[in-house]
Parts: structure tokens; C-alpha cells; sequence
């Protein structure tokens, strides 16, 4: 039983977004998941974004319980999951209710007619049924009875209890929206013989209802065409989808390689980071030492200890831990030990919206802690550049003796993307300042003129026995000092250490226009939707509006106050109130800085960008 | 590191150039001491041994000793100390911490690190009292002890690090008062030796904020008939004239006189240390009179380095990943042209 009601027009499309949602039981994360893995495997690029409810088991059917998968698949670059949808995929009505505002009008909804019972209407706070009072008349709505169907398909399989059944309806609809975009169904069917290997019947079962919608849609001729989306233009390599977080984990894995140390995680679970724990604790077969800790204090506590004994060490978060971590990262910064710090930014203050995204710890990470701490500060900017990011942190750790921030944020935590995947080869040196041999009159505040780097000598080291600590030291020998004009001095050593942190970066970069009237800011996570903003601004306008994003924080690349002088305004877009323009404010005073803040919990919307880029020039 | 057993160090080696800064009369000077003693017998290399500390009067300690050391936060040293253990488990890694550090704001780090049995050696010195804030109840005060911050009497009922100790599966235990540095001696050997983190608690007398707070057990004149000195194996003895014992009574211990009533040596109590079942332990740790030190508990268990070496050796054994370019070219991958 299908049904359509508006007659949809045959496309060939470069891009497309789809959203599967449904209860937090029906098994949206692996549909989507599954969806995206095949269509990066035929080519496409893709970007995805999980949005799920903190709740781990809430209640079947209600508003609140509702979990979601989207994936934004394209012939051409994509650089975000995309925000309007083209074929929604809702399982249930609370499904529809809280995502049918993404829907594009006259797109496609496919909905489990099965599923609209009165019983879940009333759940989903319907007073009348959406199907039939006309509400969905701007959609291209397709009603499938897809619990009664999945049944059927299964009748003959042994061995499945109910449960079974009803959980087999995700593949239903996975196997129409492949044959919609004219995808291969083998992917999945192997993933159902890895995953399943051991419960034939589950095989069985899945691959079974899978084939069922796949067929059901080819079937029937009420879905008239299947649009196809070529392969993207992509860079030749070999590819892999990763995640954010396992981008970060799998940087570390390889600095420490590079680098000839052994790497230890001190960490404590929160949510959205500790996915970068999950990762690095399988890693024992290259000697990763993970260890999960009481607590956030004795997870950089612990990091702290492994620096001092020669350890690339890591410690992995999100604010509010990063907020417990304050004070003994002003201990690494006081002893000068290499130490990256990772905070995957969620929605705060508080426990705040912990599985939602923000960029709202850019102030904490700059400056929250006692006394005078400066670090170094970078974010990550997409889920497969967490990669570099977390390579580059421990990088500047090691090279400039000092705690780094890492940020990243919920989003691109979660978000998945084709990565060009990295040979260790191909990765930059990096030089520790480990000293091995006793040199004479040797201090360990000792440092490097260049970079004012002290160097690092490690327990186990003959002759070089020494003792840090929190108290401040003398400039020359280390020891505890109370001593006016040393404390002044020190401050600014550590200071002017940070600062030429610059010379051992990458210039800022500008994309689009180099110079022109508007030269629109972004930092972290947010790296997609603003670019695709302004990509398509500039395909339908003549001013000439550029873009720079950056990564490093502190210190800011050391070209960025010559890029701010060739536009007319500048504009700073981040999810917060406007934490990195008070930066540039602060840095840059000279200019302008307007802003554009969303804090919702979500990524930027292309259009309110775009509104925004309109109203400007 | 391998060049320990040759190297014959003396106590100066271990002093370090800085000036030792504690009151006078303090016990912290005891502890450094017997330290700077002990440590050149231990058959470890200087550079292969860390002292960490938290924050208090006791936390001065790793800058007096010429070894590997960190001065760190307040009551975080055992998170700092097993990230260096588990770093590197050739070190030999001790903490000093006091009673503020290890119970107040580092309780929960505290009682963690000895549930896990990392081979840590932890020092609490005991005063029960803030020396370095000069004079406010700490959580081993008494109940109606007058300082600085409970001038009507203390109302906060303490802890006795023993039973918290033995409470958080503490493997190691033993006592003694900050005064006795022939035992106290012995102890810190015994804390070397002992493979798994090992607590000793000294009781150290604060002569500024709580002068003779252990005087009624730690006093020459009355040592002997107040503390007994457990040694493994041997029979639990004490008194003057060494004539009184421990026996059990139900399930209490009591004191017997031996001679009295019929009793003999035969009849006490002989301390087991390695025996897992802390219940003994716990009630020799309970005992008011005669006050239990020396080594009350030490049982041989399996260390967290060890089970993660093992982890880590059969994992390597069963994997096929060398190099991180193994992980990163394996499974879902696919080429663009």
C-alpha cells in the first residue's frame, strides 16, 4: 500500500540529504550509518551527523526519545550534513513531528503507516492523524506498512522472536532509499555477515527484509524514477570514513609514533569525548597505555605524572571536566611539561546540553585558571581533520614544552567523512627537547633560545636527578623562588614562549577572495557550514566576500593582522556569543569585528548565514 | 638502570642543596632522615626513583631528597605518582602526603590508588591537625579538638586512615610513631620491598598546631605498655616486661597477661601480615590500647602494572598491527583514481 501525493520530477542531482529518524530503538544509527558507508565506498563525498537524545533508553514513541541519523551525500565536495533535507525517512510520529521543520517543501517523506496508531499518535502529541488531515499536503509523501511487511518477509525464517522481527523494519526502509539512489546492497549484506556471524537467523533476517524494500520500491511503479548521484571529484588516494573522535585517537597514534614515545591516556568518561577513550584502549598492541581515572583531576593528573616520565601524554574531555582539570593545567604549565589536553565541546554552562554542540569553552580554554597560564590553544575543523589537529597538538607540546588545548566540538566529534588516509611517513617531524646527557652547570630550566622550550630530562637519566613543582621557579636554576623581579620574569617567559609558538605554524589562509568587502571569520568546528555559506553567496552575487578559518587560536597565525587590513567589514560567525571576536578584539583592536552567534545547540544554518552575508554588503 | 646494585650510595647522596625549612623539633626531620638513611640500602640508582608530593608541610619533602621529584597540587600526588609508574614501572615511586592531602581534598584519589595496587610506597604523615594554614581541624582531629577554625570544639567525627585504608583494599599497611626511626626504618625497607602500593601511616607530632597530640602513645615512658609492635610470624607481645598479649575473645581482641589465669605464650595471638582476609588486620587496626604499629597488613597481590603488561603482551601476540599505518590501511577502505 503506497501512495503519492504530489507526482515528483525526474532530477539529476549533485547532492542530496537524507535523514532517517525514528525511536531510539528502531535503530537509526546503523540505517544511516550503513547508508553513508555505501555511498562513500561508490565515491560520493558524504558528511554525517548523529543526533541522538541523552537519554539512553527513553521511553518508546515519546517526543523526547526521538534519534536521528543525516547524511548529506554528494557528486561534489560536501562539507556539511546539510540543514534543509531532501527525503526524510520517520519511522514514527514523534519521529515526524520533531523533524518534519527540516523537510524541504515538496520533497520526499517515507513514513511506517504501521507505526500511527492512536497509542503513538497521542505520544507524539497529535490531536489528529498528520497522514489524514491534510497538514502533509506540500510533501511528496510515500506510506509504506512497513512493520506488516518486514513481517511477511520473515515469515519463513526460524528461529526469530518477536523482538527480532520488529527491530528488522530499519533495513526495510534502507533497502528503498538504496534503490532510490541507486546504490549496492552488498556493503550492508557483508556487514550483516561480520556483524551477525554467529546468529545465522540474524543473517538471514536482515538481509531478507533488506531485499524486501530494496525490491518493494523497485516493484512498485508508484516511485517513478531512482535519481543517481555520480562519484565526487576527490583527491586519488585510498579512503576510509572516520569519525572525529577516532581521527583524534588515531593522531595521537601516530605522533607517538613519529616521535619514538610511548602514549598514555589519563581520562575520565563524559560525554561527547569519551569515544577518543573507547578508540586509544584498543590500541594495546602498540603499547598505548590508557588508563581511566576516579576522576577528571586524576585523569590530567595522571598525564601529568606520564609527561614527567617521558610519555607523550593525553588527557581527553569536554568542558565540564575541562573546568575540573583548571588547576593542575596550571601545574603543567608551572613545570613546563608537554601535555595535550582535548576538550570535545558540548552545549553548556553546566551540565548544560551535553549531546549538543557548541563552541562555548573557547574563554575557559584561554583563560581558565588562576593566575597568569597562557598555552597554546588550536581547534579542529571537520571530523577527518581531527586527524592533523590532534597530531599538531602533540606536535607543539613536545616541540614547545607546554600544555596544549585541543578543541573540538560535538559535531564533528560525531561526524563522519571521508579521510584520505595518512602514512606516518607522510607526517611532519617532531623534535622533543628530551636531554640525555649531563652537561655541565646543567639546570633543568634550561632552554632552547629559539623557542624558550626548557628542556626534558626524565626519571631513569643518570646525573640529571632534579625536582619541579607548582611553587615558582627561578629563571636560571629552578629552585623555589619568592623573589619579586623573578616572578615578573618568569610570567613573561612563559608568555613570550607561547608567543613564537607563531613562528612554527601555518599562515591564516583566505579562500574565495584574498581582499573585497566582506572577509568572514570562522574558527573550529564550524569549518563546513560557513564555507558552503559562503560558496554559495559568491555564486550568486558580485561582491567579493572571503572566508578564513582558523585553527590555531593561540597563538593566531602570524599574517592575521595583515589579511584583516584588506576588507572593508569583517564578520565573525561562531556558536556562542561571540567568545573568538572578543579574541580579535583583544589581539586586533584596530579593526572591526561584527558578529553572527547562534547558540543552539546546533551547527549554523546555510541560509541564516547567507541572510546574514546579504544584509552586510 | 640496570647499574643499581653496583653504585654504593651514602645518606648525602640523597641530600639535596636545599635548605631544609620545617620547624624546629618537627618529626618531618625524623622521616627525611631515616629516608636519606634507607634509601642508599635500597639497592635502587638515584635516577631511578621519584618522590611526588601534594601540597602541605609534609610536601616539602622531594625538594630535600636529590632524586627524581615532583611538588604538585593539593592532594593530587597519587594520580601524578601512578602516571609516572605506569609510564615507566623500573621506577622505584614514593609519596609524601599528609593527612589533609590524602583524606580531605585528595580522599578520593587516595583511596583509588590503593584499591588498584599499582607498586607505589605512599608516606601519610598524620598530625592531624593544618600545619602549612597554619592550625584548622583536619579529617584525623577529634572530636572537641580546639584549632584555629573549630575554636568551641571540632565537630566533625574523624577518619582513621587504617580503616579507610583497609575499607579501600589497601594490600600494605603499617604504623609507627614519627619519633621511632629504627622501626620507622625497618618499615620504609619492608614498603620497598613489598610489591603493590604500601601505606605508612607515621604518626608525626606537629609541635606548633598540635604538640603531643601522640604523647599518650608515643612517649618513652609509656611506648611500650600503650603500642604493641606487630612483626609477621611472631606472637603478639608487648609490655614493659613483655609479659602482656593479644588473644580473641568472640570477636573482640583482649588483653591477657601472660602468667595470669594460665596464660602462656602459646595461648596469644600470631600476626599473620600476608593473610588476605583483612578481618584481623582491621581489628588490630581498631585497637585503642594497646595501639597496633609496625607492619599490620601486607599481602602479596597481583599489581594493576602487571595485570596490564600481561593484557598488553597477549593482545600484541594476537594482533596482526605492527605500525599505526597497519590500523589505518585495515578494514573499510577504498580507492578514488
Amino acid at each position: 500500500m503506497i501512495e503519492t501525493k504530489t507526482k515528483p520530477q525526474p532530477e539529476k542531482l549533485e547532492a542530496v540529504v537524507i535523514r532517517f529518524v525514528g525511536d531510539s530503538g528502531d535503530g537509526m544509527q546503523l540505517t544511516g550509518t550503513q547508508f553513508s558507508d555505501t555511498s562513500a565506498m561508490f565515491g560520493n563525498d558524504i558528511a554525517t551527523f548523529p543526533n541522538y537524545p541523552a537519554e539512553i533508553r527513553a521511553p518508546q514513541g515519546s517526543l523526547y526519545g526521538v534519534s536521528g541519523f543525516q547524511v548529506h551525500i554528494g557528486s561534489v565536495e560536501v562539507s556539511t550534513p546539510g540543514d534543509s533535507v531532501d527525503l526524510l525517512v520517520a519511522m514514527n510520529p514523534a519521529a515526524l513531528k520533531t523533524n518534519l521543520y527540516a523537510l524541504k517543501p515538496g520533497h520526499t517523506l517515507i513514513v511506517d503507516i504501521d507505526s500511527f496508531t492512536k497509542k503513538n499518535l497521542d505520544k507524539a502529541e497529535y490531536t489528529t492523524n498528520p497522514l489524514e488531515d491534510g497538514s502533509l499536503d506540500n510533501y511528496r509523501v510515500i506510506e509504506v506498512d512497513m512493520t506488516s511487511l518486514t513481517k511477511v518477509a520473515l515469515k519463513d525464517v526460524v528461529g526469530l522472536d518477536n523482538k527480532s522481527i520488529s527491530r528488522s523494519k530499519n533495513m526495510f526502509s534502507l533497502g528503498m532509499v538504496y534503490w532510490m539512489y541507486d546504490r549496492s546492497k552488498e556493503y550492508t549484506i557483508d556487514f550483516f555477515n561480520k556483524k551477525f556471524k554467529s546468529q545465522l537467523s540474524l543473517i538471514e533476517a536482515n538481509t531478507k527484509v533488506l531485499n524486501a524494500g530494496y525490491y518493494y520500491a523497485e516493484t512498485l511503479e508508484l516511485i517513478p524514477n531512482s535519481y543517481t548521484i555520480s562519484p565526487a571529484k576527490m583527491p586519488a588516494g585510498t579512503y576510509r570514513i572516520i569519525m572525529g573522535n577516532t581521527a583524534t585517537a588515531w593522531g595521537f597514534l601516530a605522533a607517538a609514533e613519529k616521535s619514538g614515545l610511548e602514549l598514555f591516556l589519563g581520562s575520565y568518561p563524559i560525554t561527547p569525548a569519551t569515544d577518543i577513550l573507547h578508540e586509544l584502549v584498543k590500541h594495546k598492541h602498540f603499547g598505548v597505555k590508557a588508563f581511566q581515572a576516579e576522576d577528571e583531576i586524576a585523569g590530567i593528573t595522571s598525564a601529568i605524572g606520564a609527561a614527567f616520565a617521558g610519555d607523550l601524554a593525553i588527557t581527553t574531555t569536554s568542558g565540564p571536566g575541562l573546568a575540573l582539570k583548571g588547576e593542575a593545567i596550571g601545574l603543567a604549565i608551572m613545570t613546563e611539561l608537554p601535555l595535550v589536553i582535548v576538550d570535545v565541546q558540548r552545549g553548556g554552562p553546566s551540565t548544560g546540553l551535553p549531546t549538543k554542540t557548541e563552541q562555548s569553552d573557547l574563554m575557559q580554554a584561554m583563560y581558565g585558571r588562576n593566575g597568569e597560564s597562557p598555552l597554546i590553544v588550536i581547534a579542529a575543523s571537520t571530523p577527518s581533520n581531527c586527524f592533523n589537529f590532534a597530531y599538531e597538538a602533540a606536535r607543539l607540546a613536545l616541540e614547545h614544552m607546554t600544555p596544549v588545548i585541543l578543541l573540538t566540538d560535538g559535531y564533528i566529534a560525531n561526524g563522519s567523512a571521508p579521510w584520505k588516509i595518512k602514512t606516518v611517513a607522510e607526517m611532519p617531524e617532531i623534535k622533543s627537547n628530551r636531554i640525555t646527557k649531563v652537561k655541565e652547570n646543567w639546570h633543568p630550566y634550561d632552554r632552547d633560545s629559539n623557542t624558550l622550550a626548557r628542556n626534558w630530562a626524565i626519571p631513569g637519566t643518570e646525573g640529571l636527578e632534579h625536582r619541579i613543582g607548582g611553587l615558582e621557579k627561578d629563571a636560571v636554576t629552578g629552585n623555589i623562588s619568592y623573589e619579586p623581579a623573578n616572578h615578573e620574569k618568569m610570567t613573561e617567559i612563559r608568555a613570550e614562549k607561547i608567543e613564537r609558538v607563531k613562528f612554527n605554524i601555518p599562515d591564516l589562509e583566505t579562500e574565495f577572495y584574498d581582499q573585497g568587502d566582506l572577509l568572514v571569520i570562522g574558527w573550529g568546528g564550524t569549518y563546513g557550514s560557513i564555507h558552503s555559506a559562503v560558496k554559495h553567496f559568491n555564486e550568486d552575487s558580485n561582491n567579493k566576500v572571503g572566508y578564513a578559518h582558523f585553527n590555531y587560536i593561540n597563538p593566531m597565525p602570524k599574517n592575521t593582522e595583515a589579511i584583516l587590513s584588506k576588507f572593508k567589514k569583517i564578520l565573525v560567525c561562531e556558536l556562542n556569543s561571540g567568545q573568538f571576536a572578543s579574541l580579535l578584539k583583544i589581539k586586533h583592536s584596530k579593526f572591526e569585528f561584527l558578529q553572527f552567534n547562534r547558540i543552539q545547540g546546533l551547527p549554523f544554518a546555510n541560509e541564516d548565514l547567507i541572510q546574514k552575508f546579504k544584509s552586510l554588503v | 638502570m640496570e647499574t643499581t646494585a653496583e653504585k654504593k650510595y651514602t645518606a648525602k647522596d640523597f641530600t639535596s642543596d636545599q635548605e631544609v625549612r620545617w620547624c624546629p623539633g618537627c618529626d618531618d626531620y625524623v622521616i627525611l632522615r631515616t629516608m636519606q638513611k634507607v634509601l642508599p640500602e635500597m639497592g635502587v640508582a638515584r635516577e631511578d626513583i621519584v618522590f611526588v608530593s601534594g601540597i602541605g608541610c609534609s610536601s616539602r619533602f622531594p625538594y630535600y631528597l636529590d632524586t627524581y621529584g615532583i611538588h604538585s597540587i593539593h592532594g593530587r600526588a597519587p594520580g601524578i605518582a601512578s602516571g609516572v609508574k605506569l609510564a615507566n614501572p623500573k621506577l622505584s615511586v614514593w609519596i609524601a602526603t599528609g593527612d589533609g592531602d590524602a583524606m580531605a581534598i585528595g580522599g578520593n584519589h587516595f583511596i583509588h590508588v590503593l584499591r588498584r595496587n599499582i607498586d607505589l610506597n605512599i608516606l601519610l604523615f598524620n598530625n592531624e591537625i593544618y600545619g602549612l594554614t597554619k592550625g584548622q581541624f583536619s579529617p584525623t582531629s577529634l572530636i572537641g579538638q580546639k584549632t584555629k577554625s573549630s575554636p568551641y570544639g571540632n565537630t566533625q567525627p574523624p577518619f582513621s586512615p587504617g580503616e579507610l585504608a583497609l575499607g579501600a583494599q589497601a594490600r600494605f599497611f603499617a604504623r609507627v610513631g614519627g619519633g621511632s626511626p629504627k622501626e620507622m626504618a625497618q618499615i620504609f625497607m619492608d614498603a620497598h620491598q613489598f610489591k603493590g602500593t604500601s601505606l605508612i601511616e607515621i604518626l608525626q607530632n606537629c609541635v606548633i598546631f598540635n604538640d603531643g597530640c601522640f604523647n599518650h602513645i608515643t612517649d618513652k615512658e609509656v611506648k611500650d605498655d600503650k603500642q604493641i609492635y606487630l612483626e609477621h610470624g611472631k606472637p603478639m607481645i608487648f609490655g614493659k616486661n613483655r609479659d602482656k598479649g593479644l588473644v580473641l575473645n568472640g570477636l573482640k581482641l583482649e588483653t591477657v597477661t601472660i602468667g595470669e589465669n594460665g596464660i602462656t605464650q602459646e595461648d596469644l595471638l600470631v600476626h599473620n601480615a600476608k593473610e588476605q582476609d583483612p578481618t584481623l588486620h582491621y581489628m588490630l587496626v581498631r585497637l585503642a590500647t594497646p595501639f597496633a604499629t609496625g607492619v599490620i597488613r601486607s599481602f602479596e597481590d597481583v599489581t594493576l602494572e602487571e595485570r596490564e603488561d600481561a593484557l598488553t603482551a597477549q593482545v600484541k601476540a594476537n594482533s596482526s598491527f605492527r605500525k599505526t599505518d597497519d590500523l589505518f590501511f585495515s578494514g573499510e577502505t577504498y580507492e578514488v583514481k
